[in-house]
C-alpha cells in the first residue's frame, strides 16, 4: 500500500510538473516519473519477501526476495540517469543558443518569429 | 532441417555486438576514411548474416541463441525467425545506402557520426532479435541515445529545439514502457515474450501489456500519438532524417506486431482498437501531408499514414494479414528512405526544402527527378512497384476479414497519397521553375536556421551545409542511394514472388507462434 501511494504521488506530482512547463520543472517531473516506474517494478517483485536470495545460505522460495526486478531497476536507473544528463545539457545548450540569437537580433534590429 | 548451430552460437549475438565494437573502434580512429569504411562494412556483415538467417528460417524454423548457455525460459534469448531475418536484411540495406548519402553530404567528417550511427543500428538490430520485453526496452534505449546526439548534432537553434522535443517524447514513451514492464512482471512473473504467449486473454495481462503498447504506439508515431514526428524529423540534417525514417519508428512497428502476434489472441477488443488507430493514422497522415509546405514535412506525414497501412493487417485474417504486414513494412521502409534521400539531394543541391521556393528541377536534376517519380509511384501503390503488391496484400486481408471500412479507407487514402505526391512532384520537379517566382520571399524556420548557423565551434554545421553550397566532393553519390532504393522497390514489384513467398511464411509463423514459443522455451542451446 505504501508503495502504491508513493507511485501515485510521484506520478501525480511528476505529471503536474511536466504540464506546468519550464525546463527545470520538466526535468524534475521526468525524474519523478522515472522513480514512479522504478517503484512499480520493485512492487512487482513483491516486497513481503525480504530474505537474501542465496540458496546456499538456506533461503527458501517463500521468503527470499526476487532479484530480477532489482536488476531491472538498476538498469533502468542508469538509462534514465544518462538520458536526464543529456536532456539537461540540451536544455542548457538551447537556452545559450537562443540568447545568442536574441542578442544578434537586437544588434541588427531584426525581428524573428520563432 | 539445416544445420543452424553456427547461427545460434555466434551469428545472432554478432548482429548486436558487431556494430557496438565498430562504434568503439571508429570512435578511437576518429574521422578518417578507415572509420567511414568500417561504418559501411558493418551493415554489409549484418546483411550477410540476415541472408543466412533467412535461408535457415525459410521453412518456418526458429533460430534461438540462449545467451551464455542458460536454459530456455531463464536465459535472455536472441531469437531469429523469418520476420526478424527479413527486418535485419532490409535495415542493413537502408543503413548502407543512408550512410553513402551521409558521406556524400559531408557528415562523415564529424567524428561522432559513424560511432553514433553504429550504436544506433546495434540497438535496432538488437530489438529485432531480442526475445525479451525488458531487453527490448534496453535495445530501444540503445538505439535512441545516439539518435538524440544525431538529432542535435548540428547545434543550430531549430535542431536543438526539435531534439529537445524528440527527447521529451521518447522519454515519456520509455517511462511508460518501464511502468508497463513492471506491471507485466507483477502479474505474470516473467517478461519473456515467448513465456507470455497467449496470456493477453487474461484481462490483467492484457491491460499491463497494453501500457507497453501505448508506449510503442508513441514510438511508432501512430495517431493520436503522432504529432511529434512532423515536428522533429524535418529539422535535422536530411541524411539523419532518412536514416531515422527507416529505422526508429519501425522498431515500434516491429514490436507492436511481435507483441500482438505472440501475446494477444485475435478476436479481442484489440482488433477494434488496432483498426480504429490504423484507419485514423492513414487519414490524418495523408491530410497532414496535403497541408505541408516542405519536402520532408510532407514525407513525415506520409510516414504516419504508412504506419496505419503497415499495422492494420496485424488483426486481419490471420496469416494473410500478417504476411501483408511484413511485406508492407519492408516495402515502406525502402520507399520512404528512398524518398527522403531523393528529397535530401534536392535540399543539399538547392539549399532549401520549402516547396514554394523550388520548382522546375526536373531539368537541372533529371536523375533525382526520376528517382522521386519512381518512389512516389511506389508509395501511391501503382503497378509495377512494390507498393502495388503491398497494398494488394492489405486489401486482400481486409476483404478476407470482411473489414469493409479498411477496404474503403485504404482506397480513398491512396487517392490522397497520390494528390499529395503530385503536389510535391509538381512543386519541386515539374512545375514552374523558381526563377519565375523568386520575388515571393517568405520568412520561415529555415531563415531562423541560417541565423543560428555558424555559432557552433567544432560541430559540423548541417544547416549551414544545407543553406550554403554543398560540401559534396562527388555529387552523383548524393542521388545514387535514393535511386538505388527506388529501383529496388521497382525490382521487388516486377519480381514479387520471392518476397511474397517469404512474407507468407513469415506471416504464417506470426499467426501461429507455436514454433517460436517452443524454440525459445524448450529449445536446446
Amino acid at each position: 500500500m505504501t508503495l502504491a501511494i508513493a507511485v501515485a504521488l510521484l506520478t501525480g506530482v511528476g505529471t503536474f510538473l511536466i504540464v506546468r512547463g519550464g525546463a527545470v520543472r520538466l526535468i524534475l517531473g521526468f525524474i519523478l516519473l522515472g522513480h514512479a516506474a522504478n517503484l512499480i517494478i520493485i512492487a512487482a517483485g513483491g516486497t513481503f519477501r525480504r530474505e537474501a536470495p542465496l540458496v546456499d545460505g538456506g533461503a527458501v522460495l517463500d521468503t527470499m526476495a526476487d532479484p530480477l526486478p532489482q536488476a531491472f531497476v538498476l538498469t533502468a536507473i542508469v538509462i534514465t540517469f544518462g538520458v536526464t544528463v543529456y536532456l539537461l545539457s540540451l536544455v542548457a545548450r538551447t537556452a545559450k543558443q537562443a540568447s545568442k540569437v536574441d542578442s544578434r537580433d537586437e544588434a541588427s534590429g531584426e525581428a524573428h518569429d520563432d | 532441417m539445416t544445420d543452424v548451430s553456427f547461427l545460434s552460437t555466434w551469428a545472432l549475438p554478432v548482429v548486436f555486438i558487431g556494430p557496438l565494437t565498430a562504434a568503439v573502434i571508429t570512435f578511437v580512429l576518429g574521422a578518417r576514411w578507415a572509420s567511414r569504411l568500417i561504418g559501411l562494412l558493418v551493415p554489409v556483415m549484418v546483411f550477410v548474416i540476415a541472408v543466412l538467417l533467412v535461408l535457415a528460417t525459410i521453412d518456418g524454423q526458429v533460430v534461438v541463441s540462449q545467451i551464455a548457455g542458460w536454459p530456455g525460459g531463464v536465459s535472455i534469448a536472441f531469437v531469429g525467425d523469418l520476420f526478424s531475418a527479413l527486418m535485419l536484411g532490409a535495415t542493413a540495406v537502408l543503413v548502407f545506402t543512408s550512410l553513402v548519402f551521409a558521406y556524400a553530404a559531408g557528415l562523415g567528417m564529424d567524428r561522432w557520426f559513424v560511432p553514433a550511427v553504429s550504436i544506433m543500428t546495434a540497438g535496432v538490430y538488437g530489438a529485432y532479435i531480442t526475445g525479451d520485453l525488458f531487453n527490448l526496452f534496453v535495445m530501444v534505449e540503445v538505439a535512441l541515445l545516439p539518435s538524440y546526439i544525431l538529432m542535435s548534432r548540428s547545434g543550430t537553434l531549430t535542431a536543438l529545439r526539435s531534439a529537445r522535443l524528440y527527447l521529451i517524447v521518447n522519454l515519456t514513451a520509455s517511462t511508460l514502457f518501464l511502468a508497463g514492464l513492471g506491471l507485466v512482471y507483477g502479474v505474470t512473473g516473467t517478461v519473456n515474450i515467448a513465456a507470455l504467449a497467449g496470456l493477453g486473454v487474461l484481462p490483467v495481462v492484457g491491460i499491463a501489456t497494453g501500457v507497453i503498447m501505448i508506449a510503442l504506439m508513441l514510438k511508432a508515431a501512430l495517431v493520436p500519438a503522432h504529432s511529434w514526428l512532423p515536428a522533429t524529423y524535418p529539422y535535422t540534417s536530411p541524411a539523419v532524417t532518412a536514416l531515422f525514417s527507416g529505422l526508429l519508428t519501425k522498431i515500434g512497428a516491429y514490436a507492436i506486431v511481435r507483441i500482438i502476434a505472440v501475446i494477444y489472441e485475435p478476436g479481442q477488443l484489440i482488433t477494434v482498437i488496432v483498426i480504429v488507430v490504423c484507419v485514423l493514422s492513414m487519414i490524418v497522415g495523408v491530410l497532414g501531408a496535403l497541408g505541408e509546405g516542405t519536402i520532408r514535412g510532407t514525407l513525415t506525414f506520409q510516414m504516419v499514414s504508412g504506419m496505419g497501412y503497415i499495422l492494420v493487417g496485424v488483426v486481419l485474417a490471420g496469416a494473410v494479414g500478417m504476411a501483408a504486414v511484413v511485406f508492407y513494412l519492408i516495402h515502406h521502409m525502402i520507399v520512404m528512405t528512398s524518398l527522403f534521400l531523393t528529397g535530401g539531394t534536392v535540399e543539399h543541391e538547392e539549399g532549401t526544402g520549402i516547396i514554394r521556393r523550388l520548382g522546375g528541377l526536373a531539368r537541372a536534376h533529371p536523375v533525382a527527378s526520376f528517382a522521386f517519380m519512381l518512389g512516389a509511384l511506389s508509395l501511391v501503390g501503382l503497378p509495377p512497384f512494390s507498393g502495388f503488391w503491398a497494398k494488394l496484400g492489405v486489401l486482400t486481408a481486409a476483404v478476407d476479414a470482411g473489414a469493409a471500412i479498411v477496404v474503403v479507407v485504404v482506397l480513398v487514402v491512396s487517392v490522397g497519397t497520390l494528390i499529395s505526391m503530385l503536389k510535391l512532384g509538381t512543386g519541386v520537379f515539374w512545375g514552374a521553375s523558381k526563377g519565375e517566382r523568386k520575388d515571393e520571399q517568405t520568412p520561415s524556420d529555415v531563415t531562423v536556421v541560417s541565423v543560428g548557423a555558424g555559432a557552433t565551434g567544432t560541430a559540423i554545421d548541417v544547416a549551414a551545409a544545407v543553406e550554403a553550397p554543398p560540401v559534396t566532393r562527388w555529387r552523383p553519390l548524393l542521388v545514387i542511394p535514393g535511386l538505388a532504393l527506388a529501383l529496388l522497390s521497382l525490382a521487388i514489384g516486377i519480381f514479387p514472388e520471392w518476397l511474397l513467398s517469404l512474407t507468407q511464411t513469415a506471416g504464417e509463423s506470426l499467426a501461429d507462434p507455436t514454433a517460436y514459443v517452443t524454440a525459445v522455451l524448450g529449445g536446446d542451446s
